[in-house]
């Protein structure tokens, strides 16, 4: 069971990195305009 | 929205004022309807990046808001020039006006809550899981304890749209969902954290935040669906003009409505709407009133008669004399009887608010009574007898419940959005399954305002003479015509005068040609005979042959017939309510098979007629568009409205159809009535799924294992019922 001393961490960390990377993207406006992204791929410039 | 909070919206809108100086160091916010495609995102942008002292710009495509950040002194009139130059309309927006707030706080917080409740619920899953497999003594107290570390702060941040709605609903002694909600998270988490302090074998930890996870979905889901609904009101309130041209001390001005003052002279473009009511000073015009009264023909009006904001002045210029500003006008007058009739709808309680009301005090009830039995037939051992009123409690909690309507409505207005109804109400498709009455306005709603040739005897050759001569006027029949005549070798056209209630004269290839009214072109004072028929006749003549003829018919939308048979073959009775003459009601009324028809009526009328069906027992639909059937459409049960409307008809209506077909009415009443039926399913297997684990949670055999399965299979099962709509 000794295992579990970096394997329960571990998990718990790449989990909270995900949850890290979703809530900055949220703050940073990723989630504003979801229409536009969209469409601004299809902009020349 | 509720459809009152539309209307007062808009007559705010109307008073709103206009910014008209520089920004520093500011965002300005302008809405821009119109924009739909990454070209509309590169023009916007392109216009308006150039310009001096604009910092940045970014448009947002979602709610259609260009945010302009300004450097120094950027002219906001600059701005909304150069945006418009590129095609667009636009308005500065205030947030206050539209009862929004520029982002979207309540979705972000929404959002983030779901994302910690989402990284909580899997964590602690995963180690419930090793402890229902067989964890022991110390390793599954470790694992009560990492449960804990991450349960508890998560319930304490994802629970608080929850907590804050159970507060606010028991400070003014009533209940709602949340309350059991809150109660069961609650309740739970500290009973789980009592066990894990003593070391016990089985907490809830895992089925809060579960519980949490699936509920917040549903709320963010809901949030949504309003925050499109908002969105779309705010976008087709905006073009109101807010503009006229008054003569002031230097000459003719553009002045915004609100400082004109009543007395001013303003100035009325051919082709642009009156501003506000007033009494014409000068100018013999035909004006085109169909937004005002439903009346398809234009209305000649002279020096001395009134006109009323709307109108649009078809022929010629008008100058006129501002008479009833701001609250005393027609407008105003309309949206005042729009609202006294909305009070009426407000009546109406939602499904979900409906269940909640039964649901809420029955699960207290129940959780309180599995207390007490536990309590007696233990002997007084509080600690189990919690446990089970605790488990009774999660497992009735509305879990799928809270999930069953939201996603019913988020996959129906996906369904209508892509058909081209917008939904402004959340309650809309429910009023709208109830109907069992449809009552249609006829011009603008049925008919589109375009003229099309029935018949005559017109040869071609005077058709194309007559074609190039009625391409000079703005008068619809005479645009009308020009279309008819179609594209021909140019002629040379000289002398053209038009005079407004007859017809048009001038020469045409040296030919003298005359177009317009039997009385015009003959020269005689006969009757006008069209009064008593269901079309406008057109005579025609060159030099001085025998005078030829054209008959016009106002052109029935398409899918107009559908959309009315479609409420027939339900068994519905039909009803049309009109402002037009007699003779083309019942020849429009007859060419669609409407049971009744009711022409030459005033807005009053209208809502009298609603109100008569409402007060029978009737639930009514009604389609309309003009001003005049603002109050009308305030007064049906459910209202729904073309885009090209009035603002007035598309702040009272619940349903807007942006595509140009009425097919999309039957369309969107058979997606309300799935969705209904849909919704009532959801509540039926969360029911069931109820009945049967609550005995059994009560008799205190339930596990926090079949809990968690009970709880995800129900919400499953009932996000999978939603998705059978689409």
């Amino acid at each position: 069971m000794n295992v579990l001393i970096y394997l329960i961490p571990a998990a718990l960390g790449l989990g909270a990195l995900g949850l890290g990377a979703f809530l900055w993207s949220l703050k940073s406006g990723q989630f504003d305009d979801p229409q536009g992204a969209a469409e601004r791929i299809l902009m020349d410039d | 929205m509720s459809c009152c909070q539309a209307g007062l919206g808009l007559a705010k809108d109307i008073k709103g004022q206009t910014p008209d100086h520089a920004l520093s160091g500011e965002t300005l916010d302008l809405l821009v309807p119109d924009v739909h495609c990454a070209g509309c995102i590169g023009a916007v942008e392109g216009a308006v990046t150039d310009l001096a002292g604009v910092a940045g710009v970014r448009l947002n495509l979602s709610t259609r808001r260009l945010a302009v950040k300004a450097g120094d002194n950027v002219d906001v009139d600059a701005v909304i020039q150069a945006v418009e130059n590129a095609g667009y309309a636009c308005r500065v927006f205030d947030p206050a006006d539209a009862g929004v707030t520029i982002e979207d706080q309540t979705g972000r917080e929404l959002l983030r809550a779901l994302a910690i409740a989402g990284f909580a619920a899997a964590n602690v899953m995963l180690l419930s899981i090793s402890i229902w497999s067989g964890a022991e003594a110390a390793t599954r107290d470790m694992f009560h304890w990492l449960s804990a570390m991450i349960a508890l702060p998560a319930i304490a941040f994802a629970g608080r749209p929850f907590f804050r709605s159970a507060i606010r609903v028991l400070a003014k002694r009533r209940l709602n969902m949340d309350v059991p909600i809150s109660l069961a998270v609650l309740l739970a988490a500290g009973l789980s954290l009592k066990v894990t302090l003593e070391g016990g074998d089985a907490t809830f930890f895992d089925a809060a935040v579960m519980l949490l996870f699936f509920l917040l979905i549903g709320r963010y889901l809901d949030h949504r669906v309003r925050a499109r609904a908002r969105e779309a009101v705010t976008c087709l309130l905006s073009l109101w003009p807010r503009k006229a041209m008054r003569y002031g001390p230097n000459g003719l001005q553009e002045t915004p409505i609100e400082a004109v003052q009543a007395g001013d002279l303003i100035l009325v473009a051919a082709g642009a709407r009156v501003p506000v009511d007033g009494d014409v000073t000068s100018g013999v015009v035909e004006m085109d009133c169909a937004a005002l009264t439903g009346e398809s023909a234009p209305r000649l009006v002279r020096p001395g008669d009134k006109v009323f904001a709307g109108a649009m002045a078809l022929t010629g210029p008008i100058t006129l004399r501002a008479t009833a500003i701001g609250e005393e006008s027609y407008l105003n007058q309309a949206i005042r009887l729009m609202e006294a009739a909305e009070t009426g709808r407000a009546k109406h309680v939602r499904l979900a608010d409906r269940a909640a009301q039964i649901y809420a005090p029955l699960v207290h009830g129940v959780a309180l009574a599995a207390f007490l039995l536990q309590l007696a037939w233990t002997g007084g051992d509080w600690g189990y007898a919690l446990w089970v009123a605790v488990s009774v409690l999660i497992i009735t909690c509305p879990c799928a419940l809270g999930l069953a309507v939201p996603a019913v409505q988020t996959v129906s207005n996906s369904v209508l959005f892509r058909a081209g109804v917008l939904v402004k109400d959340g309650s809309a498709l429910e009023r709208l399954a109830e109907i069992d009455y449809a009552a249609f306005d006829k011009t603008g709603t049925l008919t589109s305002g375009d003229m099309t040739v029935i018949g005559g005897d017109c040869d071609i050759e005077t058709l194309k003479l007559a074609g190039a001569l009625a391409a000079q006027s703005r008068h619809p029949l005479a645009q009308a015509l020009s279309k008819h005549a179609g594209a021909g070798p140019a002629l040379d056209v000289s002398g053209v005068d038009e005079t407004p209630g007859g017809g048009i004269a001038g020469t045409v290839a040296g030919q003298a040609v005359r177009v317009g009214s039997f009385a015009f072109v003959t020269g005689t004072t006969v009757q006008d005979e069209t009064v008593t028929q269901p079309y406008s006749e057109v005579w025609i003549q060159v030099d001085a042959m025998p005078a030829a003829r054209l008959q016009f018919k106002d052109r029935l939308r398409p899918g107009a017939a559908n959309a009315v048979a479609a409420f027939a073959r339900m068994g519905f009775p039909t009803l049309l309510l009109s402002g037009d003459r007699v003779a083309a009601v019942n020849e429009t009324a007859h060419a669609l098979q409407f049971d009744t028809s009711e022409a030459e009526l005033s807005p009053a009328q209208k809502i009298e007629r609603l109100n008569d069906l409402r007060d029978a027992g009737q639930k009514p639909l009604m389609v309309g568009d003009g001003v005049n059937d603002g109050p009308a459409l305030a007064a049906a049960y459910v209202a729904m409205t073309p885009a090209s409307a009035s603002d007035v008809g598309r702040a009272a209506a619940d349903f807007v159809i942006v595509s140009e077909s009425l097919d999309a009415i039957p369309l969107a009443h058979t997606v309300a009535r799935r969705a209904r039926r849909l919704i009532l399913q959801n509540f039926m297997l969360a029911a069931s799924y109820n009945i049967i684990a609550v005995p059994i949670a009560i008799a205190g055999f339930a596990s926090p294992l079949s809990a968690a399965i009970a709880m995800s299979t129900s919400s499953l099962l009932v996000t999978g019922n939603a998705l059978r709509l689409n």
